[in-house]
């Protein structure tokens, strides 16, 4: 018995088996770095959001002098009212060599020689609603020329930054997608033209559209997939050096290069990844079916 | 089964823009031919028997005119209508058609394949209709590796091997030998006895005389004669 010929249209021979994966793996390639980035910057963001939002620095100018009671210093005075104020936790009066540090790039080692006038400075934790403006009213009360200021706004900043990354992911998978869309296409049609005698043929003998559609679809399918499965295999070890590199912002810091690496991808990512073929096979599979049905219709 | 009415085809230039029409290669043809009939087409070279029996087999569409196939008008159906019509009717191409990269075996067996038939099925119709074209040995063979002849039989059992309603057949023997036209003409009226209406283009008069049946005549677009 002849053995059955499962591909009438001679697909193999037509649809290049190497040009359309190739160039699938590029746009899954960059299709997973846009995608890496969106979920990074996302989780990364929420870090820093959390982290920025809810610290809290308090200057106290002229700390020794007497606060509006006469009673305590204006330090003192500060001190206790945060210490009763809602929303603030952890109150720390930073010591005159932590002081001196953050001043160093500015002043040099030993800012107090200087005899400048400086500040005392309060960190603590904000939890209350807000941006906490009232938080540098309350205080000015008894110290006045106190400064309070959140991270709120920092925050805010930092939301929309990150808001913009994930636009910008979103418009490189977009254009990612319709290139890929557009690469099927070609693809599709150069195939057409090539065998578009044993179309006519085929066609005459009762094939419906759909029949010719799906055969081209299933082969572009197939390459589209294995296209894209290669390229998010290939962006793999670039994301996870990536993630090493951005280790210190997001990871433990005692883990080595590739656990840094491992435990810096977003936990989506992992689900995001396979997901790409899956488009991949998609957009090939709806690119391939519309163009052929497109150019069927050009047959009588 | 067939009725042409006031049909005509005008094939459009493609050089000189949309909508630019050469001269009519069909010109106001009517005839009807009962279920089960069976006529020769006939008439010189360039007088539009191709071009008629594309219309028949829905390759074409006439510019004007209406035309039945089997009960439905032809310009009324549907895409997917049209390709369930066409897989009942059997078409013997001129240039024979079949697809180089299939083996005869698969260039039979594709309208059955085509039509979802059990493998079984298809195996068992494939072989014995090549075997009664005189190709069981050459099941395994592609069109190139193939004579005239042999590919011109190949084509006529890809034609007859879903037991068309229909067949047409454009110049079916002018790659045979007498002896495998006769052989091709006893299998064409052993299906129209059976019930398949057949319409078969030829110059050969002598094998118009040796099957005599109803004369479709043609010449330059027109109906000469209808018998």
């Amino acid at each position: 018995m002849a053995k059955r010929h499962t591909d009438p249209l001679g697909l193999h021979s037509v649809l290049e088996d190497w040009m359309l994966p190739v160039l699938v793996a590029a746009m899954s390639f960059l299709a997973a770095l846009a995608v890496a980035g969106a979920l990074a910057s996302t989780v990364l963001a929420a870090q820093w959001q959390n982290d920025t939002a809810a610290a809290l620095t308090i200057q106290v100018p002229q700390p020794g002098a007497p606060d509006a009671t006469g009673n305590a210093t204006r330090l003192a005075a500060v001190q206790a009212a945060l210490q009763t104020m809602p929303g603030v936790s952890s109150p720390r009066l930073l010591s005159a060599d932590a002081l001196n540090r953050l001043l160093a790039p500015w002043l040099g080692t030993d800012a107090a020689a200087l005899g400048l006038p400086l500040p005392a400075v309060i960190t603590a934790t904000w939890n209350g609603p807000g941006p906490g403006d009232a938080i540098a009213a309350a205080l000015n009360k008894p110290a006045p020329g106190t400064l309070a200021q959140t991270g709120v706004q920092w925050a805010a900043r930092v939301t929309a930054l990150t808001g913009s990354l994930q636009t910008c992911a979103a418009a490189v998978l977009v254009i990612v997608a319709l290139v890929g869309g557009a690469l099927v296409a070609l693809a599709t049609r150069a195939g057409l033209a090539q065998r578009r005698e044993t179309i006519e043929i085929i066609h005459g003998l009762g094939a419906q559209d759909g029949d010719i559609a799906s055969r081209f679809a299933s082969r572009a399918t197939a390459l589209a997939v294995t296209g894209a499965a290669a390229g998010a295999l290939l962006a793999l070890p670039v994301l996870l050096w990536l993630a090493a590199l951005a280790a210190p912002f997001s990871g433990p810091p005692q883990l080595s290069g590739l656990q840094h690496g491992l435990a810096g991808l977003p936990p989506a990512l992992w689900t995001a990844l396979p997901c790409l073929p899956l488009a991949a096979a998609v957009i090939g599979w709806s690119s391939a079916q519309l163009t052929v049905r497109g150019w069927l219709r050009k047959l009588v | 089964m067939i009725r042409f009415d006031d049909v005509w085809l005008k094939y459009r230039h493609q050089d000189r823009g949309p909508g630019a029409l050469a001269r009519d290669v069909l010109r106001g043809v009517d005839f009807k031919i009962p279920e089960g009939g069976f006529r020769w087409l006939t008439g010189p070279s360039g007088a539009g028997k191709t071009t008629l029996l594309k219309l028949i087999y829905l390759a074409e569409h006439p510019t004007q005119g209406r035309i039945d196939i089997m009960g439905t008008h032809a310009a009324r159906i549907s895409r997917r209508d049209a390709a369930l019509l066409r897989r009942r009717i059997g078409v013997v191409y001129q240039d024979f058609r079949l697809l180089a990269h299939l083996s005869a075996y698969d260039n039979v067996a594709l309208p059955m394949r085509l039509a979802r038939r059990a493998e079984h099925q298809v195996h068992a119709d494939v072989t014995e209709i090549l075997r009664w074209v005189g190709l069981a040995n050459r099941l395994g063979a592609l069109p190139d590796e193939l004579s005239g002849g042999e590919q011109q039989r190949v084509a006529i059992a890809r034609a007859v091997v879903g037991r068309p309603k229909l067949l047409v057949a454009d110049e079916p023997t002018g790659n045979l030998d007498d002896e495998q036209a006769g052989r091709l003409m006893t299998l064409i009226t052993a299906l129209n006895r059976l019930g398949t209406t057949v319409i078969v283009a030829t110059h050969n008069h002598a094998l118009v005389s040796a099957y005599p049946a109803p004369l479709l005549e043609m010449a330059e677009g027109r109906l000469t004669a209808h018998g």
